[in-house]
């Protein structure tokens, strides 16, 4: 392989070069092994655009809402006076205090601290401390977008819908999945490929064409409607776009294929012996089922279903375009703060209520998810 | 196929795949109907399919999606087979359950979250670092990588699992470096595996809608988003026909790679046996 050579050929070259230099020699070694090479680059890689994101978004929902670019203020701020001050709004001259030196500077402080007190004047300061102060810090931690999560209903009902919807989906997705992963675990090795590969296909077409898909289906002149006035068994078209049921429709559709492949693995891997065993002693295909199938296939039910119900609980899409303006979900709400009001802080603690609610999800994932690796390995 | 399957499997089977093709089949079908109307038949046109060739504003998107994702996926597959390899060969190192947990987690993280984190992310770094200055085709192929990456790994990590793995040891007994045992034994062994990353990459990449509005900036509009806030208004007869065109695509692609692969498969079977005929 010249690629290997060619870069083994290159080690050696630096190798014979530190050799010779010493201090280059040093150097090297402060260098992480390559090994050390092989870890670092995707572990900072996920630190900077996974990790470090989230402490960010933290960091925002607690900042307030400004009209500026960009549309949020700064938690710590640089004011006069060297030291540093936690905000206490029922004291607004706290910064103030402790200055006094220079006549302007004070005045400027107390100002900028004034309105930033006060939440209804909060718009009118341009983000960013006073210019042409320094010394200490000001830090606010502002919990007004989460009192605000906590006081309008819509966020809370928004919350309960989502998961609602994502639970109910994930078990139309089961019903659905597990005869279809049994039936292809079961299936002659000749169909098997062909058949799982057919449950891949969609996964690699279009996400947003297949919901589209669903439109001209769906709607009061689509598809089932137009068949069923044909047929005649209804009259007046059956209104089901821009309803839940569209949404949960969707959302199956969307999300049953990452429903049936962790079901499939861990029913081809089952070892029949054991339901024929069961049949020898004169047990009921259906019983033999659910009392060794079921329970078998029980690591690819969870992995399943929670690659099904946590993507679901925050999908913006599938209800953006089949719901109704009632079909709220928390990830759709999420999108419209930030995109419509523009308000970063709220959004930010949306997201932050988001990742609360699923994080226990999350966790029972990745536990399986290890233990399943471990076993592999 | 019925070979111990019941009836009542088979017609849930046949059910299940009738729900996952009959809305592609209606998209295909309707591409081809000559009304505006999409889902009322007016007779069979190609029309649709010459209006989506001249509307600029899909193929600048298409040109821009494509761009976006073969860099993405490139980044994705670099980074994605160090994650992998990291997983499967390295079983201790400080900070290895932080590691696992953040290559796994973004496979179920809700879109919306990826999305708002990476953009609060680069506004914040270009206040700091001046870097990356605004929002565009940039940001979106940073975020791309970030969530693709992951998927690389997990297929990456799934093959050198399976692999056997006494070649490599035979190699460093030989005195092979770690790295020369890297590129000359485990790199050709699960180049495929990496390639099937870098394609899933790359269709997610393309296909995503959520995680580029929110990181775009200025004149960079995915396909996806061109389609997304077109579909927004309702049904569009030139929808259906970019719809076709890419099903086909895809089809024709996946069609292609598993001959390729089954005929590579023969090849290795019959290699086999030759060797095996040759050492008796």
């Amino acid at each position: 392989m010249p690629w290997g050579e060619w870069m083994s050929s290159g080690t050696r070259f630096i190798n014979l070069l530190a050799d010779r230099l010493p201090p280059l020699r040093w150097l090297l070694r402060l260098l992480p092994s390559g090994r050390g090479i092989v870890i670092l680059v995707p572990y900072l890689w996920l630190v900077a655009f996974f990790l470090i994101p989230f402490i960010i978004v933290a960091k925002i929902s607690l900042s307030e809402s400004v009209t500026a670019q960009p549309p949020y203020t700064e938690i710590v701020r640089r004011v006069a006076g060297g030291q540093v001050s936690f905000a206490a709004p029922e004291k607004p001259g706290n910064a103030a205090d402790t200055t006094g030196a220079v006549p302007a500077a004070t005045t400027q402080t107390s100002s900028a601290q004034g309105s930033v007190d006060a939440p209804d004047q909060s718009a009118e300061i341009k983000g960013g401390p006073p210019e042409d102060v320094s010394g200490g810090f000001y830090v606010k931690f502002n919990w007004d977008n989460y009192d605000y999560l906590f006081s309008d209903a819509l966020y809370f009902k928004a919350a309960k819908n989502a998961v609602f919807t994502a639970f109910i989906s994930t078990v139309i997705c089961l019903l659905i999945g597990v005869p279809m992963a049994y039936g292809i675990a079961r299936s002659s090795t000749a169909w098997r490929g062909t058949l799982l590969m057919l449950i891949i296909l969609p996964f690699w077409t279009s996400f947003l064409i297949r919901v589209y898909a669903w439109i001209g289906i769906l709607k009061n002149n689509g598809i089932i409607n137009n068949i069923l006035i044909w047929l005649g068994v209804i009259n007046d078209p059956l209104p089901m776009m821009n309803t839940n049921f569209a949404v949960f429709i969707g959302i199956v559709y969307s999300y049953l294929p990452f429903m049936i492949l962790p079901l499939y693995s861990t029913l081809e891997k089952m070892d029949l012996s054991l339901l024929e065993a069961a049949q020898d002693l004169g047990c009921r295909p259906w019983k033999a089922f659910l009392q060794i199938t079921v329970p078998l296939a029980l690591p690819g039910v969870i992995a399943g279903s929670m690659l099904v119900f946590i993507p679901a609980v925050g999908e913006y899409v599938i209800p953006e375009l089949l719901g109704g303006p009632d079909s709220l979900m928390i990830g759709r709400v999420l999108s419209n703060e930030f995109f419509s009001n523009r308000d970063w802080p709220v959004a930010s603690a949306v997201a932050i209520a988001i990742l609360v609610l699923l994080v226990i999800p999350i966790v029972v994932f990745q536990y399986f998810q290890n233990r399943q690796q471990e076993a592999t390995t | 196929m019925n070979k111990g399957l019941s009836w009542f499997v088979l017609i849930l089977l046949i059910a299940g795949y009738f729900f996952l093709y009959g809305p592609i089949l209606s998209l295909i079908i309707f591409s081809f109907n000559a009304s505006k109307l999409v889902t009322v038949w007016g007779g069979f046109s190609t029309k649709w399919y010459g209006a989506l060739l001249n509307d600029r504003a899909i193929m600048d998107a298409v040109k821009l999606s494509l761009w976006i994702a073969a860099i993405a996926a490139s980044g994705a597959a670099i980074v994605g087979t160090m994650a992998g390899y990291v997983l499967a060969r390295f079983r201790r190192f400080r900070g290895r359950v932080l590691f696992t947990g953040m290559v796994s987690s973004p496979l179920v993280m809700p879109e919306v979250i990826t999305g708002l984190s990476l953009l609060l992310m680069f506004v914040f770094m270009e206040q700091v670092f001046g870097w990356p200055a605004g929002r565009g085709k940039l940001t979106i192929v940073l975020a791309h990588t970030t969530f693709c990456l992951t998927y690389v790994s997990v297929i990456v990590q799934a093959r050198l699992t399976q692999l056997d793995q006494s070649l490599e040891e035979a190699a460093q007994d030989l005195g092979c470096r770690p790295m020369k045992t890297f590129f000359v034994i485990t790199l050709p062994i699960i180049a495929p595996a990496i390639l099937s990353g870098w394609l899933l990459a790359f269709t997610l990449s393309l296909d995503d809608v959520v995680i580029s509005s929110f990181n775009t900036g200025p004149g960079a509009t995915t396909l996806p988003m061109e389609i997304f806030s077109r579909v927004r208004l309702g049904l569009n007869p030139e929808i259906n026909a970019l719809a076709t065109i890419i099903i086909g695509v895809v089809a024709t692609g996946i069609f292609v790679a598993s001959l390729l692969m089954s005929r590579q498969e023969k090849r290795r079977q019959r290699d086999m046996q030759l060797a095996i005929a040759a050492n008796k």
